[in-house]
């Protein structure tokens, strides 16, 4: 009955039921995945198919509008308990919210803590019910005790975007050490150190005093990876790295993420670059019109692709 | 009017100046029109950022679309009066009405740095909104929070583009500080003046008037001009 996947630390992000709107636009309409630890995910999809939206809705650059982000068994998607209420009981949530309130009573078994919450919940709604309200306090309190403040999930998970998005008014040493300095993680000494030890592993390690615009494309889209890697971060989301660079420089930083790739590294990226999805992804998700319409390894997902949508759309791009 | 004449009025003018106390009421004054001008400028420019940000949060919290209102209400009443109606009313009312007794050059200062505010907040505003969403995404995806982001990279990058027009907002302070004479304050425009009505003679103290706004001003370009340089720094290539 209860899932422990989140807990266990198998799964690293957990997205659940995720749906996101542009006003009217309905942009993601449900979907849900689990990224585990060490997988390289490559998401493929016609364009308006909200890959890069799901993307950045995993860091919370988008709020999505309903549904779940779940980073380390801890959740960061705001929660209005008032909306939830219906459909939290049944919902894999309430079950994970289960677990972990287990970890603060452990003298009570889990099935024993999940039938005393809903006897609370219960009573509480009798309570509001009666004062003409509909939700619950332990609900509501219950998700406040899981919930993450965002910007200290987003330390730990490195972004690298489509136009690099290097800032403009530092030069690349700054670039690389502001974060970590600002944020007290690292002293100063100890950020330039690790800013030059990256900068030499992309051989750039001469470019520490120059700004941003002075670089080329490539260099600059290495630096931002690099920029995302001196927070240390637990997993990369990669929103099209290489779709704003010449053609001649988008090898040098695939090459940089294959890299990335053969560490370990726990990798999301949305792109068009069939061959990298092919040697690289360890999973491959097919988006379209906001679901995910196929999703496996990436043998069979390019030789043996079964839905209609994405049979047409490799028959293009391949 | 012929040469003669006019090398006669110079001549006088040129006395009175000898006459003690002109020379330090014409320094008192000068320093008075920067201090003004200045001290405004830099407590406009402090609180018209922070306007600008409270127009510019994200707009879905309650306290952020008060903020929100507070700008619009703030930057109505001060640039909807004249800056002499301002003066007026801090010294001769609000002054009164609160029980305070202050100077009128600190009156001055005051009002300068808040009128000048809500100009600069609609040229942080612009000047914010100027550079590139992706730097704030970029910020925000390491984890820096919103203000770190405002403060590290978004600030440094909107104050270089709104330079300009900043340094615009400064030469006009500098030139509008000539009506604090309004509620008694001293400063090169009241200076003058007093030379002039001393012996009746016009022509050359308002002629000395002018081109000593005018040096100031070219002074103050030539300072804003080594900024700008300075600050574009990251522009070269």
């Amino acid at each position: 009955m209860i899932d422990d996947n989140v807990h266990n630390g198998e799964f690293l992000i957990r997205v659940n039921n995720l749906f996101k709107d542009f006003g009217k636009v309905k942009v993601l309409k449900g979907v849900s995945c689990d990224i585990k630890k060490g997988e390289k995910v490559v998401v493929i999809g016609p364009s308006g198919s909200g890959k890069s939206t799901m993307l950045r809705c995993m860091n919370l650059l988008e709020t999505p509008t309903y549904g779940e982000i779940w980073f380390n068994g801890k959740l960061l998607t705001p929660v209005d308990p008032y909306l939830h209420f219906d459909v939290i009981r049944e919902s894999d949530t309430y079950k994970c919210l289960m677990i972990n309130a287990h970890k603060d009573f452990p003298a009570v078994s889990p099935a024993e803590l999940d039938l005393k919450v809903i006897e609370q919940i219960k009573k509480e709604d009798l309570l509001r019910k009666r004062e003409g309200k509909n939700y619950s306090r332990a609900i509501k309190q219950i998700f406040e005790k899981n919930y993450q403040d965002v910007n200290l999930t987003r330390r730990k998970m490195g972004m690298v975007f489509q136009h690099f998005n290097l800032f403009n008014n530092l030069n690349v040493l700054d670039n690389l050490t502001l974060a970590p300095v600002k944020l007290k993680l690292k002293s100063k000494e100890e950020a330039e150190n690790k800013a030059m030890e990256l900068l030499r592993r992309i051989g750039l390690e001469d470019k520490a005093k120059v700004y941003p615009s002075t670089l080329s494309g490539g260099q600059k889209q290495r630096i931002a990876i690099v920029r995302a890697l001196a927070m240390e971060p637990e997993v990369m989301l990669f929103d099209e790295p290489t779709s704003a660079l010449d053609p001649e420089m988008v090898g040098e930083v695939l090459e940089l993420m294959k890299d990335l790739a053969d560490e370990g590294m726990t990798m999301v990226v949305v792109t068009h670059e069939m061959g990298f999805a092919k040697e690289v992804a360890s999973r491959v998700l097919f988006m379209d019109e906001g679901i995910i319409k196929e999703e496996n390894n990436p043998k069979d997902f390019f030789e043996n692709p079964k839905d209609k949508r994405l049979i047409e759309f490799l028959s293009k791009v391949l | 009017m012929s040469l003669a004449v006019l090398s006669k009025k110079f001549e006088k003018f040129w006395s009175s100046l000898s006459v003690p106390g002109i020379v330090d009421r014409i320094i008192l004054g000068l320093r008075n029109t920067f201090l003004i001008a200045l001290i405004g400028f830099v407590l406009g420019f402090v609180l018209g950022s922070i306007l600008a940000i409270f127009k510019l949060l994200p707009n879905n919290k309650r306290w952020c679309k008060f903020l929100s209102k507070v700008n619009d209400v703030y930057v109505a009443i001060f640039r909807g009066t004249p800056i002499v109606v301002q003066l007026l009313v801090a010294y001769y009312f609000l002054l009164p009405l609160l029980g305070l007794n202050a100077d009128g050059l600190v009156v001055c200062e005051v009002v300068f740095g808040l009128n000048s505010a809500a100009y600069v907040a609609e040229i942080m505003r612009g000047g914010i909104l100027s550079v590139d969403k992706g730097q704030t995404e970029a910020g925000r995806s390491m984890g820096l929070n919103y203000i770190q982001t405002m403060f590290y990279i978004v600030l440094p990058q909107a104050i270089k583009n709104i330079l300009p027009t900043l340094g615009n907002e400064l030469i006009t302070l500098v030139k509008e500080t000539s009506v604090v004479s309004f509620v008694g304050a001293i400063d090169l425009f009241t200076a003058f003046n007093y030379i002039a009505g001393r012996n009746y003679e016009y022509m050359i103290p308002y002629l000395a008037m002018a081109i000593i706004y005018i040096v100031i001003i070219v002074i103050l370009t030539i300072i804003i001009k080594i900024i700008e340089g300075r600050l574009r720094a990251s522009d070269r290539r």
